[in-house]
This record gives C-alpha cells, structure tokens and sequence, in this order.
C-alpha cells in the first residue's frame, strides 16, 4: 500500500490537472484579445483591465462602473458581516464553554441547524418573514421600511444567519484550548475583568479572531444562493457575474474572476500567515 | 454557577445575541414559510389555509418529476464523487510524506477557496461549442465541425461533482489518517489480496469520514443552484431552480414556500438516513468536516 502503482500516480496528475484546467483557462483567456472569452488566442491585451472600450466596444472591468458597482456593493456587505461575524461569533463561543445554564445542549445543536439548511431555503424564508414584519410595522408606522425589503441590508442578515454559525465554531475551538489558570493568576494578581479580558483572554483568541473574520468575508463574498434570493436593486459582484454569464459575457468577466482569484490568494495567504504561529 | 442577580443579567445579555440570531434569521422564518405554504389564494390579497401548494406539486408533473431528478442526480453525484476522491484521500493520507502530502492537501483546498461562479465560468469556457475542448478537438483533427458539450446532463453532473470533491478528500483523508500501518500489513500477511484488504479494512475505517463527506457533497448539490443553470441551460431543470421562478419570477410566494419545505425535507430525510444508517451522529459528522 505504501509503493503507489504508475496507475494510481497518473491518475492523481490527471485529477490535479482536471482540478486546475478551469481556473487556468479563466485567468488566460482574461488577455485575450477577443470581444469574446473563447479561443482562438487573438493576441495579449490588458484591454479587458483597463480599456476605456474603444477597441472593443465595451471597457475593461477597472473603468466599467457596472463592474466597479458591483464590487463596491460586495464590500458594503463583506464588511459589516465580518465584523458581526467576529463580535457575535466571540459572545457565542462564550456561552458555549463557559456559560451554563439549562437548555445549552439544545442551544448548540441548534447553532449548527443554518449549516444543513439549503442556501435558497434560508434566503426565502428570511425574505418572506421579513416582508411580513415590514408589512405589519408599515401599517402600524404608518411609514416605508425600505431596509427589510429585498436590498443590501437583507443580505446582510442572509449571509449571516450561516456564516455565525462558521465564526462560533472558529472561535469556540480556540477557546477551549484556553488554560483557564492565566485568567485565575491575573485575577490573584488583582487586575480587573475588563482587564483580563483585554490583556490576557483576547491576545490569546485574536488568531481565531482573525481567522474568523477572514472566513467571514470569503463567504460573504462569494454566496450566491442565499444573496440571489434577497438582492434588490444594488448587485453584489456574484449576482452580476451570474447575470452576465446568462447573457453571454465579454471577456471582462475574466479579468473579474483573475482579480477575484488574486485577492482570495491574498486572504489565503493572510490566513496561513496568522495560523502558523500557533502550531 | 450560583444565581445571583448579576451573573443572572451577565447571562441574559450574552445569549441575547444567540436568540435573536437563531429566533429572528432561523427559526421564525421557517415557521413564516411552513405558514405560508400552507396558505391558498382565494381572491386578491385573501389567503386562507389548505393544502392546494402540495397538491399542486403532486399534480404537475414538471414540479415532481423536476424534484425526483434533482435527487436521483445528487445522489449519483455524491456516490461519484466518493468513488473519484477516494484514490486521491488515501494517497494523501497514506502515501504521500511530509511536504509533498501538505502540498496535494494545499493544491485541493485552492480552487475552493475561489468563487463558485468563477470555476463554473471555467468549465462553460472549456466545454461550450465555441470552447477550449472543441477547438483543441478540432486542431488536433479528431472532429471537422464544433461539438456542444454543454447544456447536457453530463455537464451538469460533471460541475457538480467537481464542485463537491474537495468536501470529500478532507474528511476522507482524516479519516484515513489514522488507520494504523500494521492492521493494513496484518491483512496483507494473512493471504488478503488488494481488494479485499481495501474492502474488509480500508474502507470500514473510512466509514466515518465517507458519511461526513457524502452528507455534505450531497446538500451541497441538492441546494446548489448556480452549476445546474449555467451548465445544464434549458436542460438544467433543477428544483432551487423552481423555488426562485415561484419566488421572483411568478411573484407566487405560497407555492414556492411549499417547494422550499419540500428542498429542506428531501434534505435533511437523506442525512437523517445517512447518519441512521451509519449510526453515527450530526455533531461528530460535522467535526470530521
């Protein structure tokens, strides 16, 4: 078992190759110098980046405000789901191994619930009780609640109705490793709770933190199913990237998904940066 | 803990957060869709309760005959995916060493980090008419004309399994990690051939790690929705597919609440049997992930 065959050994090259073909043949044709994203290879251009669109027709994804658009509203929604991500995330975890109290084992199983729900079946369900709310409180109000129809901020409760569940079990992992005796000594030593907390308990959970909060915003930034159900006006960058591969897209959407892969290898990297140390 | 009003308050406030997260994002919203499934139109804005969605459902062939394929084929999918990630586990597990073994794993784990729009693209790129693989056909003479490899039930399944594997090899590979050596030399010693030592040892070991990813590979499949569309075009025929036309499209809110409670039973009644079967259960599987 340990002398692999020549069988086995091509066929792990051939599914590595299998693995990369489609991302390799992304990033390519993203220089090609063709109105369309297939081949035959027409030249290099850096067209599809910057182009103002003369020579093709339409700009490259740089100067394209459809573009620009897109990954800007990505951003107004990474960031406040990472952030609540992090902060409820930590308060989760605490209550999980630190707190008790009766009903905690029905409280953690039920924090894995959102992970075996279908990403469509939450976005419906959350845009369907939440039209509810706005329809009662708008009666009541007499007033529009914009924010809990379909639109950006509905997304943002989407993605985290799942992604909390992520960050908890992040963070709570972490933290059961903490030895406790720290705490107790900085207690003796007279320092107060909010000092602890500050110097001793959060220093050692930052890694986890972080982590977390990296996680966060890939999965914001790449949910799909959830964000298409709740997605109003303002579009994500996935739900204009679907739309236009629908349509038949320009080679632009290449130049997209490049920069895509660029910035996830760069939060991958952040992410195996922070996680050696603590090996 | 004792009970004084204080730490009382203290954690009162610290599973506040849990409460509305679980109360307000999970659970009122899917006692709002069982509601509403539940609920028919009789006249402009009046609903009143029955059972008209699901029978609605029983009765047009396109919505069961949509839902049946959609888990005929994610189970096809997710037993191919095992058979296709299996090899690949257990190289990393048990032969490859050292950098090598950290280097696979590393390599699997990064087209998954990407988008799953941007690897679709990929594969609509290589396999359309138009695509890499036609053209590379064409160049090297096998075919005079382009051939369409998209929008086939073939592309869809081959999307979907490439989109599952890599929630295979790592509960597999942990799995696999720890089987000893000596029972795998054991069983060769006392006569057993390949195949049986991989049926009667390997893949009993595994067990734990192959329920895991199977339960994962296929929720992610039956839910997915964006492979099916792009890959599969009119031919697609997925039922997340259904629920957002009666979402967004048809603006039929009862009826695909239905749908949706339909998705989520055929989801959980699969891992639900997956785990009886195996005996094993929900926590533990999602730790192996």
């Amino acid at each position: 078992m340990t002398r692999p065959s020549l069988a086995w050994k091509l066929y792990i090259a051939a599914f590595y190759i299998f693995l990369f073909a489609p991302l390799l043949v992304v990033a390519i044709f993203a220089f090609n110098a063709s109105p369309f994203p297939s081949p035959p290879w027409k030249g290099l251009t850096l067209e599809w980046f910057i182009g103002s669109g003369e020579t093709f027709g339409k700009p490259g994804v740089l100067v394209d405000p459809i573009w620009l658009d897109s990954i800007a509203n990505s951003f107004k929604v990474a960031a406040p789901v990472a952030l609540l991500a992090v902060a409820v995330g930590t308060v989760n975890a605490w209550v999980l191994e630190r707190a008790e109290f009766s009903g905690k084992a029905l409280l953690s199983m039920m924090m894995l619930w959102p992970l075996v729900i279908p990403g469509v079946v939450l976005g419906i369900s959350i845009l369907a009780f939440f039209s509810r709310v706005a329809n009662g409180l708008e009666e009541w109000l007499q007033t529009d609640l914009d924010f809990l129809r379909p639109g950006l901020p509905l997304v943002i409760l989407g993605q985290l109705s799942f992604i909390l569940t992520i960050s908890t079990l992040i963070i709570a992992a972490r933290l059961r490793k903490f030895d406790r005796s720290l705490e107790e000594a900085a207690f003796d030593l007279g320092a107060s709770r909010a000092r602890v907390l500050r110097t001793i308990t959060l220093p050692f959970l930052s890694p986890a933190l972080i982590g977390a909060g990296l996680v966060a915003l890939l999965m914001s930034f790449e949910n799909f199913n959830t964000t298409l159900m709740l997605v109003g006006s303002e579009p994500p960058l996935p739900i204009t990237m679907y739309g236009q591969m629908r349509e038949g897209a320009t080679p632009a959407i290449n130049a997209v998904s490049l920069l895509l892969m660029l910035g996830v290898g760069g939060i991958a990297s952040i992410f195996a940066l922070t996680a050696k140390p603590e090996r | 803990m004792s009970t004084r009003p204080g730490l009382r308050l203290t954690l009162f406030l610290l599973l506040a957060p849990a409460v509305l997260w679980l109360g307000l994002l999970i659970v009122l919203p899917h006692v709002e869709i069982l509601i509403l499934s539940f609920s028919e139109r009789v006249a402009p804005r009046i609903y009143v309760f029955g059972f008209g969605n699901y029978l609605e459902f029983f009765t047009e062939p396109l919505y069961w005959r949509t839902f049946a394929r959609t888990a005929i084929m994610s189970i096809l999918v997710t037993a191919l995916t095992l058979v296709l990630a299996f090899p690949i586990a257990l190289y990393i597990a048990r032969v490859a060493q050292g950098r090598l073994k950290a280097m696979l794993l590393l390599l699997c784990l990064l087209p998954f980090w990407v988008s799953e729009l941007v690897r679709t693209l990929g594969w609509m790129m290589l396999l359309r008419e138009t695509g890499v693989v036609s053209h590379g056909l064409q160049a090297i003479g096998l075919t005079g004309e382009r051939i369409e490899f998209l929008y086939n039930d073939g592309a869809v399944i081959l999307g979907l399994v490439y989109g599952g594997l890599l929630f295979m090899i790592v509960p597999l590979a942990n799995a696999l990690e720890s089987l000893e050596p000596a029972v795998v030399e054991a069983g060769f010693d006392l006569g057993g051939s390949r195949w049986i030592v991989l049926r009667r040892i390997v893949v009993p070991h595994a067990m734990p790690g192959i329920v895991a990813g199977s339960i994962i590979v296929f929720m992610l499949t039956v839910g997915n929705f964006a492979t099916p569309v792009l890959l599969g075009g009119k031919n697609g025929l997925w039922f997340t597919e259904q629920i957002y036309a009666q979402f967004i499209t048809r603006f039929n809110w009862p009826q695909g609440a239905a749908f949706g409670m339909l998705l989520l039973l055929l989801s959980s009644a699969i891992v639900w049997a997956g785990l009886r079967l195996t005996g094993q259960s929900l926590g533990t599987t999602l730790k192996q992930a």
